[in-house]
């Protein structure tokens, strides 16, 4: 599959706005993504289900301490961060190929983008935030607003 | 199927005959000349019955032309060979796209009305005749003839039945469109390639004798191309000529893949 120069393709212009050529390679590895984001986030949502809900004293040791402990851990730090980013991107892109899908209009597209786009940067950067630097006994905190083990 | 027989005992071998009756789409362009001020006049598209006897052989292009050339001459629709290998005549028959000489009408529970519609996602002409420009546009950029280098040999280029094997399931496609416009990502966006033009595009990039295939991939990855496609399956549940076309789509998928990577 060697490459022709120009090999003069018999054209008509086409009625209506003319397709925009828009090759490169985006959504291929959007749709290569979304694949294999989607194979990982299996292990991971299923991993965390089984961590927080069925093992040990299963959903009754959920508490500010149980994801503090969880959290001391790079271990738990990568695996949530990883949950967290993939979920989010692979949600987003898909999200994103809805709208493009079924928005009409120029504009609706472009609202509804701009939204989408903001809500997945403000989640990741908050929830990046939040899995580096969670502190279940934040200093000068009344003791009634704080779980029973900081006091202790 | 409400037969209505006249004769009490039929003849052995006779075709039973049976009425049946069609909601057509119609739609009648206006003839004004597109007014300078204002918006032009916009003709509202009606639903028209006609009962027609028919015999159980009959397909829904015979029932068409039993209106046409009886009931009302102004009926248009598009027809040529009438044997299912030009692909004039794809329409919608009971929300389903497929050819009307290829639908027998016995097939389609004679007993209600059988609803003609035009294809979806092209625009109507007139009655049951769309526009096929737009598909057709799309079917010539991704350049459906044979692209190579070098001097031309003096005899034929020779294919083994293996490598001819490899892209037969489309050369079966008579551009009928009744893939393209069974697909909803078409209807919503009439810019996506479409069905028909990658399942063209395969005809030749899986062609040993080809070379322009790195060239059609690289067409099919617009953000229009190949990425579109959603795996619904109704270009291959609508393809009159049974080719897998969702399969194929997904082939020429994969070599982007396996080129990219």
């Amino acid at each position: 599959m060697s490459a022709v120069a120009d090999p003069k393709a018999p054209r008509a212009s086409r009625p209506g706005p003319s397709r925009r050529t828009t090759r490169g390679n985006f959504e291929l590895y959007g749709w290569v993504f979304m694949r294999a984001s989607g194979v990982v986030l299996v292990v991971l949502i299923f991993g965390h289900l089984f961590v927080n809900l069925m093992v040990g004293d299963g959903i009754s040791a959920i508490d500010f301490g149980f994801v503090a402990g969880k959290w001391a851990s790079p271990f738990w730090q990568v695996w949530d961060l990883l949950m967290l980013w993939l979920a989010m991107l692979h949600g987003t892109n898909g999200v994103r190929t809805i709208i493009n899908d079924y928005a009409e209009r120029d504009t609706t597209r472009m609202v509804l983008k701009v939204a989408l786009y903001v809500a997945t940067v403000l989640v990741v950067t908050l929830g990046t935030l939040v899995i580096f630097t969670f502190d279940p006994c934040p200093p000068n905190s009344p003791a009634s607003l704080l779980p029973s083990f900081c006091t202790a | 199927m409400t037969a209505t027989l006249d004769a009490p005992a039929p003849e052995a071998g006779a075709v039973p005959s049976f009425q049946v009756t069609l909601k057509i789409r119609r739609f009648l362009p206006s003839d004004d000349a597109i007014p300078t001020f204002g918006e032009p006049f916009e003709a509202e598209p009606r639903w028209d019955e006609f009962t027609v006897d028919v015999h159980g052989t009959d397909r829904v292009l015979d029932a068409l032309h039993k209106i046409k050339w009886e009931q009302d001459g102004s009926l248009t629709f598009r027809r040529s060979c009438a044997h299912g290998i030009c692909g004039s005549d794809a329409m919608r028959i009971n929300g389903r796209n497929r050819l009307a000489c290829k639908t027998l009408l016995k097939d389609l529970d004679p007993s209600k009305p059988i609803v003609v519609e035009p294809i979806k996602g092209l625009p109507v002409v007139k009655d049951l005749v769309v526009d096929m420009e737009p598909f057709f546009a799309s079917y010539r950029e991704i350049m459906p003839f044979l692209i190579t280098t070098g001097t031309e040999p003096t005899k034929e280029r020779l294919q083994s039945p293996k490598q001819r094997e490899r892209f037969d399931d489309t050369t079966k496609c008579i551009l009928c469109a009744a893939c393209t416009s069974s697909c909803p990502v078409f209807w919503t966006d009439g810019q996506y390639f479409g069905p028909a033009a990658i399942v063209n595009a395969h005809r030749f990039i899986f062609d040993s004798r080809d070379e322009g295939g790195t060239q059609r991939l690289e067409i099919l990855n617009d953000k229009e191309g190949v990425w579109r496609c959603r795996t619904t399956f109704n270009c291959t549940e609508a393809c009159p000529r049974g080719i897998e076309v969702t399969k194929a789509i997904q082939e020429v998928k994969r070599a982007m893949i396996t080129r990219a990577f």
